[in-house]
């Protein structure tokens, strides 16, 4: 079978300059259109009617479905049903004739980015293109409800829609949007179409399922990794396994003979590829292939030098304050009692279950890429500066995603690279398969980082100063300096901020300094679900635990105290305070531990029961998690990401951990690279207590509390405070 | 060229004996429904049935599976109808990428097999495959409810 991406149903011509893109390069005048792919490519007939667009949001075929465009990314954390569901709402149609397609960010540009931003990260996808989409939806409507008042000669005032069925009441004639459609596409989109009151959704806010599972169950979803295009060859690649170092010679003779290889070629400075007819004889050919690399200074680093860098950041001199009240420092001098502890996180791999991949194809005139992207765009903008083409020359493909968790955001180095090949075999569609090796090799890591917290407790016990020096790498140096501020990473501080929407530290203390060092080691780093937020509620709510202890208190009572000035907060953490039954008795032998955090703009909390056995065995058997998340847009949705952000989060702090040897990262697959399995995976219970004032993420939040929560219940079975990470290097018996 | 059974038919397929199972019904059968996850028997994504049993077709070669009857997702569902472990995978959401989950689904209809009831202990002894995307509650509510469909 061989999939193209259907991009024929539509075709525009731009005459102006799309301006304001984040995206590095210029967009031509006259760029000629690119495409549309469907959703559900496979169940649509080869040549579908061109429907009625009524706008860049909905388009209505004359049978009545509905294909809502979807700009972001689902890799399946369900922002596609999401997004639709909003839409949905507004536009007033049948949710069971709705279906989707995926504009390409080539069209986009074309249409001055009628879809504005493709990016998905951040737990972005839903909050930051909420209105908009929704706008998209109420304006639709307006204009179907339009367009039959006027085919009826009635003011729109007497029309009524439900499920997509338009009904005059005095006369009782009745229409549906597929009947209007190509009428309604010819009105003038209203200004301000008025949104409705979450309160009174039916579909948003529902837990409808997923719309995109039944591909999933049958073998038949295309992912990036699976696309055959005609003639198309594969290629396996081997980057340097030091990263920075750049090849000084391969020797292409030593396997231009083996099964199937084409041409081996060199990627850039710092790879070579095996291009064959297929990928399995591809990697068998490059596993093989000769190549001297160029050694520089960071063949001498190891997990011990970079250690050694973070923990001198610890205490040096540093500009970069991220909150500050009072005068901690000082404080902290006169305090009744000083606690102490310094924390470390180690270097992760996203390790997505599809590894990066890519497909290009180059000719003098057109480049294009399928590509599994968490930013269209991004390909597309990386596409056309490896291709030497102008970018209305260029296409990205939306490929399905098999999972992406800030991977295919941080980096499209396999989209590079994939071009960089296809030059070399103009005319040839190539696909660039990186093996799991590699993917593990040239990832781009959570960034490794140690904190130093010190507290100051008066004598009766109260929390008055608090310093929390973080001593860390920074991905937004490595990949957006122009966000540096006075070369500050603000992002170092999430979840720390005084205030703001994004996230705010949640306890009132008088004296408070949270600062950085910044230490950038040459390990690429990346934004890694949950990003620093990760070790930031680690270090806090462990550290919290700490203090608590140290003052005798209940670590629950202990934060409460501090959190009167932050109700959002508290009221997640008293939620599963309540529903784990904190206060109560836990069953023989299991201790419970708790933690809060806001990240995403969502407040989160966690509390967790474990049992760790005589021979230091854990177990994990329950965890409660709240999430507010502002409004909830599918509860059922919400749920799987609360559990699957837990699957994440605990495989990290069971097992995450990259280490450095020979300036080499050591961990190859998952057998020295493990995850969580079935057996580990606790009982979850979800709480979603969405307060309806505001628009926060799902897709990551809750992975920031389910870490520190089992650390502090940890600590209550064992009296162990575990400071470094991951929980395999240490030995959890009693002590 | 090699004569495999695969999902019931026959067929030739030109491929080394030595290859790997899964690149050949990924490649040279043209069967993409099975992933590659890590290619050394550790994630469970390449799964597939051989006499009905699971296995890890990256770690197989074609020259070991020659002669016996081949499963994939693709050959899960029969004349068209669902397998219950798909059913009830599509009307309780288990996927989230879904890239994991042909894998998954081959584990699980092979468990079932031969455990129609399995329990919580038997569905962690058998179903080791990785999920990254985490739906490992989905898997286990799924399994389940598959045994009593
Ligand atoms: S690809 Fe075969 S077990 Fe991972
Ligand atoms: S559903 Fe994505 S890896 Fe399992």
């Amino acid at each position: 079978m061989n999939y193209m991406p259907k991009m024929d149903r539509r075709s525009f011509l731009v005459t102006s300059a799309a301006a304001g893109l984040a995206l590095g390069f210029n967009i031509p005048d006259n760029a000629e259109a690119a495409g549309m792919q469907t959703g559900m490519s496979a169940q649509l007939p080869a040549q579908m009617p061109v429907a009625p667009e009524i706008n860049a949001w909905v388009v209505i075929n004359p049978d009545d479905t509905v294909v809502i465009r979807i700009a972001r990314v689902d890799m399946g954390q369900g922002t596609l049903t999401g997004l639709a569901q909003l839409v949905a709402e507004e536009l007033e149609c049948d949710w069971s004739k709705v279906t989707w397609d995926y504009p390409t960010p080539g069209l986009n540009l074309s249409r001055k980015r009628i879809w504005q931003n493709y990016q998905t990260a951040g737990s972005q996808g839903i909050r930051q293109s909420q209105k908009y989409v929704r706008e998209g939806g109420a304006a639709a409507r307006m204009m179907l409800i339009q367009a039959a008042a006027n085919e009826w000669k009635v003011p729109v005032g007497e029309c009524t829609v439900d499920k997509g069925v338009i009904t005059h009441t005095a006369s009782k004639r009745t229409t549906t949007y597929g009947k209007v459609a190509a009428a309604a596409a010819k009105l003038n989109a209203p200004a301000e179409p008025k949104l409705k009151d979450p309160k009174d959704w039916k579909i948003a806010g529902k837990p409808v399922k997923r719309l995109d599972t039944a591909d999933k169950i049958t073998g038949k979803q295309i992912y990036g990794i699976d696309i055959k295009l005609p003639g198309m060859l594969n290629a396996a690649i081997r980057q340097s396994p030091v990263i920075g170092n750049k090849i000084k010679s391969f020797d292409a003779a030593a396997v231009e003979k083996m099964p199937g290889v084409k041409k081996v070629v060199q990627v850039g400075d710092d790879a070579a590829a095996v291009v064959a007819d297929t990928w399995y004889h591809a990697k068998t050919a490059i596993e093989a292939l000769p190549i001297v690399w160029e050694e520089t200074a960071s063949n001498k680093v190891s997990s011990e030098t970079i250690a050694a860098v973070l923990k001198e950041g610890l205490t040096a001199d540093t500009k970069f304050v991220g909150n500050k009240q009072g005068d901690a420092l000082a404080e902290l001098g006169k305090a009744a009692k000083k606690i102490e502890a310094v924390y470390g996180y180690p270097y992760q791999n996203h390790a997505p279950m599809e590894p990066m991949n890519c497909t290009a194809l180059w000719t003098a005139d057109k480049c294009e890429v399928w590509s599994p992207s968490q930013n269209a765009e991004t390909s597309l903008a990386v596409c056309a500066a490896a291709s030497g083409l102008p970018v209305a020359q260029c296409e990205s493909y939306r490929m399905s995603l098999g999972g992406g968790f800030g991977r295919r955001a941080s980096s499209h180095d396999f989209v590079q690279q994939a071009v960089l090949i296809a030059k070399q075999m103009p005319g040839t569609p190539i696909k660039l398969i990186w093996s799991r090796e590699e993917d593990m090799l040239r990832g781009r890591f959570h960034p490794i980082s140690q904190a130093k917290l010190t507290g100051g407790l008066d004598d009766k016990g109260n929390l008055t100063s608090l310093h929390m020096r973080i001593s860390s790498q920074s991905i937004v140096a490595n990949l957006i300096p122009q966000l540096l501020k006075d070369g500050m990473d603000s992002f170092v501080f999430q979840g720390l901020n005084p205030g703001g929407t994004e996230g705010a530290f949640g306890y009132d203390i008088p004296n408070l300094l949270i600062d950085h060092s910044m230490r950038n080691p040459h390990i690429t780093p990346g934004f890694w679900r949950g990003v620093n937020n990760n070790q930031n509620a680690i270090y806090l709510e462990c550290f919290m635990d700490e203090l608590a202890n140290a003052a005798g208190q209940d670590p629950l009572e202990f934060r409460r105290k501090l959190m009167a000035k932050f109700p959002k907060h508290l009221g997640t953490l008293n939620a599963v305070a309540e529903k784990i039954g904190w206060g109560t008795k836990p069953p023989e032998g299991v201790f419970r531990g708790i933690a809060q955090h806001m990240g995403y703009g969502s407040y989160v909390a966690a509390a967790s029961e474990v049992s760790v056995s005589k021979s230091g065995a854990l177990k994990i058997h329950r965890i409660v998690a709240a999430t507010n998340c502002g409004h909830a847009v599918n509860p059922q949705q919400i749920q799987y990401q609360i559990e699957g952000s837990f699957v994440y989060g605990l495989s990290a702090l069971l097992y995450g951990e990259c280490t450095v040897a020979g300036g080499k990262i050591e961990q190859e697959n998952f057998d020295t690279y493990n995850v969580m399995r079935m057996d580990e995976m606790p009982v979850v219970e979800s709480i979603i207590m969405p307060s309806n004032d505001f628009w926060g993420g799902v897709g990551e939040p809750t992975i920031f509390v389910a870490a520190p929560s089992v650390l502090n219940a940890i600590f209550a079975a064992t009296g162990k405070r575990i400071r470094t990470f991951p929980l395999k290097n240490h030995d959890l018996r009693s002590a | 060229m090699v004569k495999l059974n695969i999902n019931g038919k026959t067929q030739d397929v030109d491929v080394d004996p030595s290859t790997p199972l899964l690149w050949a019904l990924r490649e040279n059968a043209g069967l993409t429904g099975t992933k590659y996850g890590c290619g050394i028997a550790q994630c469970g994504a390449c799964t597939v049935h051989i006499d009905g049993r699971a296995a890890r077709s990256c770690s197989v070669p074609v020259s070991s599976a020659m002669g016996k009857q081949i499963t994939t997702i693709e050959g899960l569902a029969v004349n068209g109808k669902l397998h219950p472990v798909q059913q009830v995978w599509l009307d309780k959401d288990v996927p989230q990428c879904g890239y994991c989950q042909s894998g998954m689904m081959m584990a699980v209809a092979a468990l079932l097999k031969q455990k129609p009831k399995p329990t919580d202990a038997d569905i962690d002894k058998a179903i080791t495959n990785i999920c990254r995307c985490g739906t490992y509650s989905r898997v286990r509510e799924g399994i389940h409810a598959a045994a009593k469909a």
